[in-house]
């Protein structure tokens, strides 16, 4: 029989949910109610927000007894139901070496995290206040109250939090500069317009523990004197806005918001403004034009948000990593959160790591963790165990790392001394069939949409890249192009308007600086080494290493591959589109890249 | 929708808000929601009851992405190009998609059927690539299965008019 009160957690995050959790949960809470044990009493299934390990999801974790499981699929719910007195079921179970393994930190996935910001993220229903109280939650803010703003400052600074979109500036001093202006009202705003490529990180965290979120927001707004605040959320995230808004809702009924904070004279008021879909405005001043109802264009800072921000008042803009950070702060003190962590960077830092790694996940670990723990500890190395190639990170103003810096440690400075940044906490993994010029064109294709046109090396600047390097790609690539790239790069570095378009050549200047030899490759030769620009490639059939199995010729949309069963195939290089369907689907190495005859 | 039916659920969305600036773009989502664009007349309305050129209203409904003034096919196929569904071969799915219904991303098919867009990052970076048909996520997509996915929701458009 079950002893005392089983927790069912149903990861329902997003990346879970497109996975089928709900599906899961649904056919969890249906086998127990067939059983008559749907009464809370006795077990009850809790959707959670991200877990982290998206690759192996949708995943479904017992508590207290700590049994995780992977790649639940709704035929499982009776299994996993049965397993509630009984054995666990082995083949959900994590595995590793032949050997089958029952709790979360068996995995090292897991193992080597530090959860801060993600503390109560996997864990609580998020839709749930209670549960976050249960957990220690709107403790740092019931401290707060009892504290001045300058104590509440002093705290953070003591934590020697930095702002964790990216940018690395002080919390604490940005708060107190906040505080010294006494122009009201004052407005405290949440940056939740997470829009770099591959990155999900204060998505997940929105929609995992977004009362802890509004925690950070009401301190914040104690700390400078703000009565209201408002939260930008990302379009394209609705799971987060929904989780967002219930929860603001939840604290109005609690007395957490409103007009008297916990019985206190401090009142607050919060509300969330969507989106419109531009990148821009993570941009702090392209940020607050938006939520005024203009076009989202950065300002030139010769005053600071801080004096003069959104509707022309003091504002203190934070990011939700940030903020999310804030409770844990005030109710474990400052100091004993600057315990973890490098000497100038502090605390913890949310990754999101995809592409071609093994665990596709969101992972917390302490500032100054190097990229080959996080890479190969634990994301558990490169799919299909190829050749790693260099690891993106901070999104489109990032750059690319090569193998030969892994052994640096993560933090707002180091990477920069090279070159890249750590940037918001995307973390791209590309292998040998990445090609780093087609990247560096991404990325500026990207920016090209993306930059608002304002001003002058930014807009011009990149549509003269994206020119240059599309020609690379199509093999039209001319001698002094590589040249001609860092100079627009170094122009648009110093001359930009914004952080979007000083930023903006750093995937390119880096793709040149440590991989110059595929652009020569491109360009001397006509060739692309990673066998993806399909212009300068073509592909081929090894037969004495082809099976015949037949897995090229279902996957060719071009109907270019033919071949016997059991016998070697062929490809017909006229109807190649060069595509490498073929040799992603082959299991035999038997796919060759050849350099395409001009 | 008839003429009628559309002034006054451009009035009702309009008039959920009040007459601030600030709320251009939360009523200009709305209408997007309601309508798969943003109307001519939902734009002078709306610039009318805020007391701004509509000049400036066109300025945001051209600039910001989630915004749309021509209307969007009856099925909407969204191919997520993040980084991580780049890698694993979004362009490629976007030529089969052309190769299918023949248009790029960003354009409508001739019979207002499909429309096709090319988004930035989805999120689901575990699932890449992705490609997302009015709400439902495709998963780890192979370019083989596009036109089977295709045809579902083509013939089931088909067979919505052929019962009308």
């Amino acid at each position: 029989m079950i002893n005392g009160t089983e927790n069912i957690l149903v990861c329902c995050g997003t990346g879970c949910i497109a996975n089928g959790a709900l599906g899961v949960a649904d056919a969890i809470e249906a086998e127990l109610a067939a059983r008559g044990l749907s009464d809370d009493v006795q077990v009850k299934v809790t959707r959670t927000g991200c877990s982290g390990e998206c690759e192996q999801g949708p995943i479904v974790r017992f508590m207290p007894r700590d049994l995780m499981y992977y790649r639940v699929k709704d035929r499982d719910a009776k299994a996993i139901v049965d397993s509630l007195d009984g054995e666990p079921v082995k083949k959900l179970l994590f595995k590793k070496d032949g050997q089958t393994y029952e709790h979360m930190d068996d995995n090292p996935f897991y193992a080597l995290q530090h959860k801060v910001v993600l503390r109560d993220v996997g864990i609580i229903d998020p839709l749930n206040i209670d549960e976050y109280i249960a957990r220690g939650g709107y403790e740092g803010l019931k401290k707060a109250l009892q504290m001045t703003p300058d104590e509440i400052i002093t705290e953070v600074e003591k934590s020697g939090l930095r702002g964790k979109g990216g940018a690395g500036f002080p919390t604490g001093r940005k708060w107190r500069t906040a505080a010294g202006y006494d122009v009201f009202p004052k407005y405290i705003v949440c940056n939740g317009d997470e829009g770099d490529p591959g990155a999900f990180m204060d998505g997940s965290t929105m929609e995992g523990s977004p009362h802890a979120v509004i925690e950070g927001m009401i301190i914040g707004a104690l700390a400078i004197g703000a009565e209201e605040g408002v939260l930008y959320i990302r379009d394209e995230y609705a799971l987060a806005r929904d989780h967002i808004q219930h929860a603001i809702d939840d604290a109005y009924a609690a007395g957490i918001l409103g007009e008297s904070i916990m019985g206190t004279d401090h009142k607050l008021d919060l509300s969330i403004v969507r989106g419109g879909g531009a990148f821009v405005c993570g941009e702090s001043t392209a940020l607050m034009a938006s939520i005024e109802g203009r076009v989202g264009e950065p300002r030139a800072k010769y005053i600071r948000s801080v004096q003069r921000g959104l509707f022309d008042h003091p504002t203190v803009l934070n990011n939700v990593e940030s903020l999310a950070s804030i409770p844990t702060i005030l109710r474990e003190g400052g100091e004993k959160y600057a315990e973890v962590g490098t000497e100038k960077s502090k605390g913890t830092k949310v990754f999101a790591m995809v592409g071609k790694v093994k665990h596709t996940g969101l992972v917390e670990v302490p500032m100054g963790t190097t990229l080959r723990t996080l890479i190969y500890d634990i994301g558990g190395g490169i799919i299909d165990d190829r050749p790693f190639k260099a690891i993106q990170t901070g999104g489109p103003s990032g750059g690319c790392i090569p193998e030969e810096l892994l052994d640096l440690p993560v933090d707002f400075d180091t990477l920069v001394e090279y070159g890249a940044m750590m940037g918001s906490g995307g973390m791209i993994v590309m292998d040998d069939r990445s090609c780093m010029v087609e990247v560096a064109r991404y990325y500026v294709d990207f920016l090209c949409e993306e930059s608002c046109g304002k001003c002058t090396p930014c807009r011009e600047g990149l549509r003269q890249m994206r020119a240059i390097l599309t020609d690379i790609c199509e093999g039209r690539g001319k001698p002094g192009d590589i040249e001609l790239l860092e100079r627009i790069g170094r122009t648009m570095q110093d001359a930009s308007l914004c952080a979007l378009g000083r930023t903006a050549p750093n995937p390119v200047m880096t793709t040149i600086k440590f991989f110059r030899d595929e652009y020569e490759a491109h360009i001397d030769r006509r060739e692309c080494p990673a066998g993806v620009c399909a212009d300068l490639t073509q592909f081929a059939i090894d037969a004495s290493a082809c099976t015949g199995c037949g897995m090229c010729s279902r996957a060719c949309p071009a109907g270019a591959i033919s071949g016997e069963r059991k016998e070697a195939h062929v490809i017909d290089p006229a109807k190649c589109i060069a595509c490498g369907s073929c040799r992603e689907a082959c299991r035999f190495n038997a796919v060759l890249t050849e350099r395409r005859p001009s | 929708m008839t003429e009628i039916d559309q002034a006054s659920k451009i009035r009702e969305i309009i008039e959920a808000y009040p007459a601030d600036q600030r709320f251009a773009l939360a009523a200009m989502q709305d209408m997007q929601h309601a309508f798969n664009y943003i109307p001519e007349e939902g734009l002078s309305a709306l610039a009318t009851y805020l007391g701004c050129a509509e000049a400036q209203l066109y300025s945001m409904a051209t600039f910001y992405k989630a915004l749309s003034l021509t209307p969007k096919g009856e099925h909407i196929v969204k191919i997520c190009n993040g980084t991580a569904c780049h890698l694993r071969g979004a362009m490629n799915l976007a030529t089969e998609l052309k190769r299918n219904l023949g248009i790029d991303p960003g354009q409508t098919t001739e019979d207002g059927e499909f429309s096709v867009e090319l988004v930035n990052c989805l999120g689901s970076c575990a699932l890449a690539p992705v490609m997302v048909v009015d709400g439902t996520y495709h998963n780890k997509l192979r370019v083989e299965q596009i036109p089977g996915i295709i045809d579902s929701y083509a013939s089931a458009a088909k067979e919505v008019t052929a019962n009308d």
